[in-house]
């Protein structure tokens, strides 16, 4: 099912949702947002997609397999919290540094940055990783796709699936 | 390591040891075949050495202590102290332990599973080491469980028969049980007295004996040691354990495992004997098993059930004399220890020999083996006459101290004395019957033709049973080494020990003399005796060992009635289960807490509303209902819709964005996931009848209304202060961070969430996995 | 307004429950997503509300002033709600693969199945 609107439009949002996923995740130290917030923007952004398109153009738009997502997400988190360990603090306590060139940059840098870019990738391999294979199996049988809008109603008939 | 060092790891590393040699016991068996059962028995020679040497110390007046830390915050340290009682102890245990392991390489010589039995017979020897040397209670248990498990496995070693899995499985339950109850015991006897060391407690007798919670302590610590020591009424689990092979008998059964049990009373008597209801209760308890057991052992034909009931009225007798408790009585318990040891391992060995020898256990088969065995003969008989306590053996002194005892004890006298009479006569008849039956008289063809056994088989009687009679002859050889600081160590205090086999005349020989006719004479009706066989039997019907079988009937009952009940497979019982056992549960509390009025009362004190506030809690509660209404999917699936962004609002009314952003996200990613699962899925159907919708309807209702009452109270009552001020007040200054709740998410709880993403991460792997996996004929 | 929540909150409850004791599947995946959010709106209420104040510092100041929501349990619902996704998910396509394999929707029928 695919729609010139939904595709075109599909085509100029998909930059715009992705920036604004990595907005949300580096702002939301501060402000709303954050690792979580982020990665679900960043995974719909891709769902969006590949409703537009297919799941094998986002596929390939993606570059990476979901789970590469999740596993370096993951390993971005567990590392963040090794430094604390050289201070001899407990495991993932945070620890700060300061980029500073005077007046231009001044950005305090920490590892629960890192921890929360972690927690973004996870997020995003998750969900990709449970929502693509779902629509690809959805795509195999997109002409039965279009009984399921027009259900008819209280029907005692049961349709197995047609596999 | 330095020497200093190892020698302070003395204690704990014998007992490790040993549970270490058990793992390895059946590749030592596989190595050393027939001459496994001497290489192994080198542990407890080892062991036997390593204590007597260390017992010198101890002798001289010095208690060896030592510790490892294992979990301190539960108070549980591996720890070990040697003293008078736990070098008694440890000594017959490693001793016998020597003669044990041999034997059971000629007794099972051949069998396919010797080196596990090796294995358990270890183990069991490392958990009763440790169970006399542990210092702190605790651990005490530990080794206490596994001599039950050992001896479970033991007992049912010969698994293919059914006898052997009942009674083995009948004991670990009796010992078992009274373990449970131990522990509650000793865990009450820690937090009473302040310490989990023995040796500490001990100087608290005086504040323990006095305390509320005295008597149970004392009764739970009871339960545990009469279901171990076979105290009447839970003796009936130790004649069945016959079942195992004779080494196991001669060890656990009669040696050193009932033994526990005694050894425990006497561990505690400093810290809670002394008392009436102690003296009381084990008296009576220990009385009662003498008679119950002497009388049922001279029904007995199968000649170890005899020698176990005998092993009953003996283990009567040491808790009867650790009641009593007097210098006396005490000194009488460490003598009579011994001397039973001593032949009651030798007549097991004997009876365990005779069996593998003529095939049969029934003493009216047997008849005349002296002549065919005669060195098997000459140790029973020796060992029978040890059991009859006459001559000068050493335990005629016992005997000679019992009634001694007996006789200067301060409550019933006379009943006490009649007990001691009755028994000692007792043991005269069962003594008689177990030398006189299988070896005089004519010989009687056996199932298998008798000859003499091979060295392993006798060797232990041959070194056990004349060790009472040199004893009797020279009782100094152990009365100041090893019966004085064990006496020292249960009363609490040193007292002289002058052991000889002529007391002169005196009413205890006068009584030594009653209970030798009474015996003779009970010898003699031997035959009309067993005649009433099957009158007992009728009356053991209603004894203990038919409650047990009651209890576990009832038990196994119960189990399956209450599967079938709640276990029934079907996923909407499990759902209705759940929700009435909370709300009963958690209402009831509620009610008894708060009040009923107060509760409903409760709605009506805080109503500050909005109007967009109330309408949109409605339609979320009203958007809900359509789903449940819904006739289609796909009206459910928007109705579903409703209710989250309706939630996703709430949140952003107060004052969480970040809960509104990611709840509009995830509902919008919930919504694309439940078309694309539907879509597989079949249609709606309405499956149940009207009466059960009615009645889910109500059971939902009252899950619903306890979690509105629980919202409601919880948002009265502040158990602690919240910890949500740190945050605030650090989440800039520490964090770096505006965002509160990020800080929290990636700071300050960020070990929480590294571990939610791993389960998110877990979740997406699994779907990803069930979605993959095709079932057989399934095309991809 | 926690008295209403949390009348609404019995009421999510109470829908969502009857719903997972029906026997058709499609009715259980969707009990279940409503007592994820009723469970998410109770943690959030049982803290006390507070209006429009987020748990934020504002840009040029130290602290937050006057009393403001609660962060705590903020971020409790926050990875609740996204593993309540993944939950749901795994929930939803194992009883998708079940009703394949058993070729039965009826939560009753699939009984049969567990021996």
């Amino acid at each position: 099912m695919t729609s010139l609107i939904l595709g075109t439009a599909t085509r100029l949002l998909m930059p715009l949702l992705l920036l604004f996923s990595i907005f949300l995740l580096l702002r939301g130290h501060n402000e709303p947002g954050g690792g979580f917030a982020g990665g679900l923007v960043a995974a719909a952004a891709f769902v969006l997609y590949s409703i537009a398109a297919d799941v094998s153009t986002t596929r390939r738009a993606l570059r990476f397999e979901p789970q590469n997502f999740i596993g370096v997400g993951l390993l971005c988190a567990i590392i963040s919290g090794l430094p604390a360990l050289l201070f001899d603090k407990p495991y993932l306590s945070s620890w700060w540094g300061q980029i500073k060139v005077s007046g231009f940059i001044d950005i305090k840098l920490g590892t629960p940055f890192f921890f929360d870019v972690g927690v973004y990738l996870v997020v995003l391999g998750v969900a990709l990783k449970i929502l693509l294979p779902l629509e690809e199996q959805a795509e195999l049988q997109s002409e039965d796709a279009r009984d399921f809008s027009v259900e008819e109603q209280g029907s005692s008939g049961r349709n197995l699936e047609p596999s | 390591m330095n020497s200093l060092q190892q020698k302070k790891m003395m204690l704990t590393s014998l007992v490790l040891c040993g549970l270490v040699l058990a793992l390895a016991a059946p590749a030592i068996h596989r190595v050393a075949r027939g001459a496994a059962g001497y290489v192994l028995a080198l542990y407890p020679f080892v062991a036997a050495i390593v204590l007597a040497v260390a017992g010198q110390k101890v002798v001289a007046g010095q208690a060896m202590r030592e510790a490892l830390p294992w979990a301190s915050e539960l108070g549980l340290s591996l720890s070990f102290s040697l003293d008078g009682l736990s070098l008694l102890f440890g000594l017959m245990i490693s001793g016998i332990g020597v003669l044990v392991l041999i034997y059971a390489g000629g007794y099972l010589k051949g069998h396919p599973q010797l080196g596990r039995f090796y294995a358990y017979l270890l183990l069991f020897m490392a958990s009763m080491l440790g169970l006399v040397l542990a210092d702190n209670l605790l651990a005490l248990f530990v080794f206490w469980e596994g001599t039950s498990i050992s001896s479970y496995l033991l007992i049912g070693f010969n698994h293919r028969s059914e006898t052997a899995r009942k009674a083995a499985l009948q004991a670990l339950l009796v010992t078992g049980g009274g373990g449970l109850a131990l522990l509650g015991g000793l865990i009450l006897l820690g937090i009473v007295g302040g310490h989990w060391e023995i040796s500490a407690l001990t100087a608290q007798g005086d504040v323990i004996r006095a305390h509320a919670l005295y008597d149970p302590i004392l009764v739970l610590v009871l339960v545990g040691a009469f279901t171990k020591s076979a105290q009447f009424p839970f003796h009936f689990w130790l004649p069945n354990a016959m079942e195992a092979p004779t080494p196991v008998s001669a060890y656990l059964h009669s040696a050193t495992m009932v033994k526990a049990g005694i050894y425990l009373l006497a561990r505690l008597s400093p810290t809670l004997g002394g008392t009436e209801m102690w003296t009381g209760a084990l008296t009576l308890f220990g009385g009662a098993t003498m008679i119950v057991g002497g009388v049922l052992a001279l029904l007995q034909t199968d000649i170890k059930r005899l020698l176990a009931y005998s092993t009953i009225s003996a283990l009567g007798t040491l808790t009867l004399l650790l009641g009593i408790g007097t210098t006396a009585a005490i000194q009488a318990f460490a003598v009579f220890l011994l001397a039973h040891a001593l032949y009651k391992g030798a007549l097991f060995m004997v009876a365990g020999t005779l069996d593998h020898e003529t095939g049969t256990r029934d003493l009216e088969k047997m008849g005349g083996l002296r002549r065919v065995m005669p060195i098997t003969a000459a140790m029973a008989i020796l060992a029978a006459v040890s059991l009859a306590g006459v001559g000068p053996l050493f335990s005629f002194i016992g005997k000679e101290l019992l009634f001694e005892a007996v006789l200067h004890s301060e409550n019933s006298r006379t009943l006490l004395v009649a007990t001691a009479l009755l028994s000692g006569a007792f043991f005269v008849a069962a003594a008689t019957i177990v030398a006189v039956k299988p070896f005089f008289g004519a010989l009687k063809a056996t199932p298998k033709a008798a000859h003499e056994a091979p060295p392993s088989l006798w060797l232990g009687p041959v070194v056990l049973a004349p060790l009472g009679l040199i004893l009797g002859i020279f009782p100094g050889f152990v009365t100041y080494s090893l019966l004085s600081p064990a006496i020292a160590a249960i009363l609490g205090r040193a007292e002289p020990l002058k052991l000889s086999l002529w007391h002169g005349f005196n009413p205890a020989l006068a009584l030594s003399g009653a209970s030798l006719a009474l015996g003779l004479l009970a010898y003699a009706s031997w035959p009309a005796l067993r005649r009433t066989q099957r009158g007992r039997e009728a009356l053991l019907g209603f004894g203990p060992a038919r409650w047990y079988e009651v209890g576990l009937f009832a038990l196994n009952r119960v189990a399956s009635l209450q599967t079938r009940l709640l276990q029934n497979g079907y996923l909407r019982a499990y759902v209705m289960t759940i929700i009435v056992t909370t709300t009963a549960l958690a209402g009831y509390t509620l009610i008894t807490r708060e009040g009923l009025p107060a509760l409903l009362t409760r709605p009506l004190q805080e109503w500050d509303v909005r109007f967009y506030e109330a309408a949109l809690a409605a339609l979320i509660v009203l958007a809900a209902y359509a789903a449940v209404r819904a006739d289609s999917r796909l009206a459910a699936l928007a109705a579903l819709g409703v209710v989250g962004y309706g939630v996703s609002l709430i949140y952003l009314f107060f004052g969480a964005p970040d809960l509104a952003m990611t709840q509009v996200l995830v509902d919008t990613l919930t919504v694309i996931l439940f078309v694309l699962v539907f879509y597989h899925l079949p249609k709606f159907a309405s499956l149940s009848g009207k009466f059960a919708r009615v009645r889910d309807a109500a059971i939902a209702v009252c899950g619903g209304a306890l979690m509105t009452t629980l919202v409601l109270v919880t948002n009265t009552v502040t158990l602690t202060e919240p910890i949500s001020g740190y945050f605030l007040e650090n989440s800039l200054p520490k964090g770096y961070g505006r965002n509160i709740v990020n800080v929290i998410l990636v700071d300050f709880r960020a070990l929480d969430t590294l571990g939610e993403i791993t389960v998110l991460s877990l979740a997406g792997i699994g779907v990803f996995a069930l979605l993959k996996l095709r079932p057989q004929g399934e095309k991809a | 307004m926690e008295t209403v929540l949390a009348f609404a909150i019995g009421g999510l409850y109470a829908l969502g429950l009857y719903l997972m004791m029906r026997r058709s599947i499609v009715k259980l995946i969707i009990g279940l997503a409503i007592l994820a959010n009723a469970a998410n709106l109770l943690i959030f209420t049982s803290a006390g509300l507070t209006r429009g104040r987020t748990p934020m510092i504002g840009a040029q100041e130290t602290a937050v002033r006057g009393p403001v929501a609660d962060p705590l349990p903020q971020a409790l619902v926050l990875t609740a709600i996204v593993i309540g996704f993944a939950v749901l998910a795994f929930t939803a396509v194992l009883l998708k693969r079940a009703y394949q394999t058993v070729g039965a929707d009826d939560l009753d029928e699939m009984k049969a199945t567990d021996t």
